[in-house]
């Protein structure tokens, strides 16, 4: 008989799985991706954006032309799934039966979560650079702006890239300083974090980082309303930080349709998700990649990579009725831009934090410390991203499983 | 490791002093525990959520985030900062012995 392989989200996750999936799986067995548009956005390019280093039409391609020959693409948003009758209701009015539902839809901004923060958006004082028209508002607001404070303030964990706002930070910096007034704006980073990082020698080398560029640090920060008109960030124990501009990161949840799905998502619409073999733990015939897990690993597209291969391998074994692999590790790679064309790399997984060394191996790119060559990296990754990783490629001597060879392992903390 | 005594029984802490093991705790040692970070008196919404935590952390392993806290126990995030001042997961979880919430970086 058939099979069916419903896959939720044309994004990172959905597009390499898919591609990969139908590479292992013979042809009587149907693979569909499902999105609501057909806009594949690179998200990693839009820190760029309000720097006038990307413009936001270039981070975009057609979703379905990323798709290999043999899988269907579904143009049409998700009204919910029914777990139980394993079909998903299509907002187009259709339903999509399945076997295996691969959830792949990601993290959505819940700015509505803040009080006051859905109207600051719009004031032209408070911006997000997450989606491409914040991006684009805060770099018009960024070119006008002549002095002052700059607040950048994450609202709360997890959030999609998490070094993202801190480098945004370091680039403001620069930017700035390329305009030769950098000595009358004071830059704040606020975060609900003890520290500018979770893992401790990572948070040490950019806490460093930050005050050398005479960036605040304001930590344990939690914010509970962004108030436009005031100028002030105000926490739930009622600090307040004032702000002329405030680049904001609102709170992250899973995407609207999981809040629908009755027993999919947890109370944020991450569905919950087994962290070694990335089958849902609501229904064994729901696999998840990428943001849209509970996973205690970042959300970032290097991650979605890193899954790709542990998360085909089990939905092969799980239609052939065999157990499933628990070899994921919470691989995560990032590059953190730290301005002035450089760059530090950090490559970590759920036992091991990030440390000093070299990536892949003994010989390669600099761990944890800032360099030309990691800025390099970064810049390629937009060709590596279009072109090896969402087709599902394996990339030669970069496996998915964190490598430990190189590391200074001795570094890490000892807790 | 280093330990603490409440109720008259040696239980272990990390250095932040969060139970290492949740098993150790006993109801009578949360009054104690919430000297130490500040609150003199348990009210019955403490309770409610002490309790919570536990059950959340039996069910999944570690405690939850003060977003998922409120969302999930009916206490808006406000009442759980009246409750416990300076970081409701965090107190919250030390008072109810279980390990610090993790970070989700």
């Amino acid at each position: 008989m058939k099979k069916r392989v419903v896959i939720l989200g044309g994004g990172t996750g959905g597009t390499l799985a898919a591609n990969r999936l139908r590479r292992e799986l013979p042809d009587d067995v149907t693979i569909t991706v499902v999105d609501r548009d057909d806009d594949h956005l690179y998200q990693p390019g839009l820190l760029f954006v309000p720097f006038g280093l990307a413009r936001p039409e270039s981070l975009v391609r057609s979703r379905s032309r990323q798709l290999h020959r043999g899988v269907g693409y579904c143009q049409s948003a998700v009204d919910h799934v029914d777990i139980d009758g394993r079909r998903v209701y299509l907002a187009d009015g259709t339903t999509a039966p399945y076997d295996v539902l691969v959830v792949a839809t990601g993290a959505a901004l819940r700015p509505g979560e803040t009080e006051g923060l859905t109207e600051a958006l719009t004031s032209g004082r408070v911006f997000s650079f997450y989606e491409p028209s914040g991006a684009a508002g805060l770099r018009d607001a960024l070119a006008r702006f002549d002095g002052g404070r700059i607040a950048i303030n994450v609202v709360d964990m997890p959030i999609k890239c998490p070094v993202a706002p801190i480098e945004f930070s370091f680039l403001t910096d620069w930017y700035f300083q390329q305009r030769g007034i950098r000595d009358k704006v004071e830059l704040t980073f606020v975060t609900p974090l003890d520290g500018a990082f979770t893992r401790a020698v990572c948070n040490r080398e950019l806490s460093g980082l930050l005050t050398g560029k005479h960036i605040e640090l304001a930590t344990e920060f939690n914010t509970g309303q962004v108030d436009a008109d005031g100028g002030k960030l105000i926490s739930f124990d009622g600090r307040e930080v004032g702000f002329d501009l405030a680049v904001v990161v609102p709170v992250h949840g899973g995407a609207a349709y999981v809040d629908r799905s009755p027993g999919l998502g947890d109370a944020l619409g991450f569905v919950p998700t087994n962290e070694r073999t990335l089958q849902s733990t609501v229904r064994p015939d729901i696999f998840v990649i990428g943001d849209a897990a509970d996973l205690r690993a970042s959300k970032a597209g290097s991650v979605a990579h890193f899954e790709g291969e542990v998360l085909v391998r089990n939905i092969v074994s799980y239609l052939a009725g065999q157990p499933l692999s628990e070899a994921f590790d919470g691989h995560t790679n990032c590059f953190i831009e730290s301005g002035f064309g450089k760059a530090l790399l950090i490559d970590f997984n759920y036992a091991t934090e990030p440390v000093p060394g070299h990536f892949p191996g003994p010989v390669g790119l600099p761990l944890l410390k800032e360099s030309r060559l990691n800025h390099l990296g970064k810049l390629a990754f937009q060709h590596f991203y279009w072109h090896l990783l969402l087709p599902g490629h394996d990339v030669p001597g970069l496996s998915a499983s964190m490598p430990r060879a190189g590391k200074n392992l001795a570094a890490a903390a000892k807790n | 490791m280093p330990s603490k005594v409440y109720d008259g029984t040696e239980v272990a802490v990390d250095g932040e002093g969060f139970f290492a093991d949740p098993g150790q705790w006993r109801e009578e040692m949360a009054p104690q525990i919430a000297a130490e970070c500040g609150i003199e008196t348990l009210s019955e919404q403490h309770w409610q959520v002490i309790k919570f935590m536990r059950h959340e952390y039996t069910e999944k392993g570690t405690g939850p985030s003060v977003r998922a806290l409120s969302k999930t126990s009916g206490v808006t995030i406000k009442e759980l900062y009246q409750l416990f001042p300076k970081g409701p997961a965090k107190l919250a979880a030390k008072i109810a012995g279980i390990p610090k919430p993790r970070g989700c970086i």
